[in-house]
């Protein structure tokens, strides 16, 4: 029982990998996003924020054809990206990073903008007195204050990535061993007659990596309250 | 690199509020901004860091431009070298109290780091405290390490921001004498706002009156505090003189100090300070009664023979008169029933009576090479 069979190990294995790239991947510009909206103020700002959350309005396979029109081989940005580079994102493994980065982006800004709204701009201030300028007053007063935003809006990111299925089965197709991740496997498992014992251990495991991602998030944070505490 | 120590002209709007002033001071030590709150200091001082930027006008800091709006100057807060105490201290949470300390000092470039951090944790008494964080500390702790800080930086200058303001007396107290003792000892030229007459008494050597935005004066403190055209701006309660004195011995059997200063002799209660010293001390206006003869048989231990220099013209049943105890000034608050009485007016010879126990003890000021007693507050 507690043996995991090749498919799902193949599945979260890719579940993983495919989580933790979209969210570095997504960490800088999340960073930079989240500043441009809580620090910036310029025109068509509403309009950039509207972008950013679209994601969590429309509806995921509107994302994932969207991403396919852009990202295919045929499309504008994914066309450069095979002639320069020779990547291909499309119906691969970083297709699907991409497509649950995107998704889980609006996620992530969120929660960073809101710990950046409430570093105290007066202690930036300070820093700059003291002979910082202002990426050096970033780096070491800005964001170790809003790291427990920029933690919280990592494991949010983390969590929705897992989870992604409908921008992912959109653009990148279900195909086992390369963009066949837990909930497209379990999908899979359920549309197959006689998959429902796996399927439900699908269920249990997808339980089960998503307890552990909360309770470790919940403990870094609980470290990090501790020590900046004011 | 030469020029006054400070120049300071800027214009600024801020909402329905503006500020304009036009400031040299051509001689280091403190500077103290005096004005009540609302009146500009902070601005004044923001814009002097470059936290704040003027709409027009020129910054100089012995010569070195820091803002020039008609040649495009604006340094940056980092590259200005100023240490900047902030009225709330603001230390960087995440760090301990030996890394907010290290903060400015690791920045400043290596050829101007002349203060080290063993000094100032001596000389600010912080070698418990480094392996702390901010949120343990006590205010007065906080502001010490704040202070620190900002000397660490290796300033040029040093702007401190009603920086006891947060503080009760005791606290108060404690920071006061590290206070002079980095004016003394750093040489560093101090910008310091108030809105604390004692403060001022205390510290300051030059004062410059800010009220409403505007410059009012800019001064030496005993020729700006024995103005009777700027009292409404000093304080009327406040009003008062101040005193460049020294010890010239003290009265064991009755506890009593004497002090020499200008205008004579003033025994006053006892001060833990050794012969010679140096101290600066206030008489108000309203501690100091006037007769035309040396009365006899009186409670008054000083009694000094001078002249009425100037009666303020105000209306009203009180009435501030400047005397002149040849060489030092004293002011007098009395009725104008007892001025018409005595019949004073410019050039009258009187004497001054001041009770031994109205010397404000809280606005003792002790200057730089008087032999200093140890006074570490708590």
């Amino acid at each position: 029982m507690l043996e995991l069979s090749a498919l799902e190990q193949e599945a979260l294995g890719l579940s993983l990998r495919v989580a933790v790239v979209s969210v570095l991947v997504s960490l800088p510009f999340g960073l930079m996003v989240a500043w441009v909206l809580a620090r910036r103020e310029f025109f068509g700002k509403t309009l950039v924020n509207g972008l950013v959350h679209l994601p969590l309005v429309v509806p995921p396979v509107v994302v994932g054809y969207l991403l396919l029109l852009l990202l295919g081989r045929e499309g504008p940005l994914g066309g450069f990206l095979y002639d320069v580079f020779g990547i291909t994102v499309a119906f691969t493994w970083k297709g699907a990073a991409v497509a649950a980065g995107v998704m889980a982006f609006p996620l992530m800004v969120r929660a960073m903008r809101l710990s950046l709204e409430l570093v105290d701009q007066r202690l930036e201030a300070a820093a700059r007195t003291l002979g910082a300028g202002p990426f050096d007053v970033f780096v070491t007063v800005t964001l170790p204050l809003m790291s427990p935003g920029i933690l919280a809006g990592a494991i949010l990111a983390f969590a929705r990535s897992l989870g992604e299925f409908g921008a992912t089965i959109t653009f990148v197709a279900n195909i086992p061993g390369e963009t066949r991740t837990l909930p497209l496997a379990l999908y899979s498992l359920v549309q197959t007659p006689g998959g429902e014992a796996g399927a439900l251990r699908l269920v249990l495991l997808s339980v089960l990596l998503a307890l552990v991602a909360l309770g470790a998030s919940e403990v870094l944070a609980r470290r990090l309250r501790r020590s900046y505490s004011a | 690199m030469s020029g006054p120590v400070l120049e300071l002209t800027v214009q600024k709007r801020l909402g329905d509020f503006s500020i304009d002033v036009d400031i040299v001071c051509e001689s280091s030590g403190l500077i103290a901004f005096f004005g009540r709150s609302g009146s500009g200091k902070t601005s004044l001082v923001a814009m002097l860091a470059g936290l704040l930027r003027p709409d027009a006008g020129r910054i100089a800091l012995q010569g070195n431009v820091l803002f020039d709006s008609a040649r495009s100057i604006d340094v940056p807060p980092e590259r200005r070298r100023l240490g900047y105490v902030f009225q709330e201290g603001r230390l960087f949470p995440h760090l301990s109290v030996r890394a907010n300390l290290t903060y400015g000092l690791k920045r400043a470039p290596a050829d101007e780091r002349r203060i080290g951090l063993e000094q100032i944790v001596e000389l600010l008494d912080l070698g418990r405290l480094l392996g702390r964080r901010p949120h343990d500390l006590s205010g007065g702790e906080k502001q010490r390490v704040a202070l620190g800080r900002a000397l660490l930086a290796n300033p040029r200058l040093l702007l401190m921001d009603e920086p006891l303001a947060a503080l009760d007396q005791p606290r108060k107290e404690e920071i006061l004498p590290f206070v002079e003792r980095l004016r003394d000892e750093l040489a560093i030229p101090i910008v310091y706002v108030t809105h604390v007459m004692e403060e001022i008494v205390r510290l300051a050597d030059t004062m410059v009156l800010v009220s409403d935005g505007r410059v009012e004066a800019v001064g030496p403190l005993h020729e700006l505090t024995s103005r009777l055209d700027l009292r409404p701006l000093t304080g009327r309660y406040e009003a008062g003189a101040v005193i460049e004195a020294r010890v010239a011995g003290h009265d064991k059997v009755f506890g009593l100090t004497e002090l020499l200063f200008a205008g004579g002799r003033l025994r006053v209660p006892h001060l833990e300070l050794p012969l010679g010293a140096e101290l600066r001390l206030r008489i108000r206006a309203r501690d100091v009664a006037l007769a035309l003869r040396p009365p006899e048989d009186t409670s008054f231990l000083n009694v000094l023979p001078g002249v009425v220099k100037d009666v303020s013209p105000e209306p009203g049943p009180l009435v501030d008169i400047l005397l002149d105890l040849g060489g030092a000034t004293l002011w007098a608050r009395i009725t104008q029933r007892s001025r018409h009485e005595l019949k004073l007016a410019v050039g009258s010879k009187v004497h001054a009576l001041v009770k031994a126990v109205a010397i404000d003890r809280h606005a003792l000021g002790r200057r730089a090479g008087s032999g200093r007693t140890e006074n570490r507050g708590t």
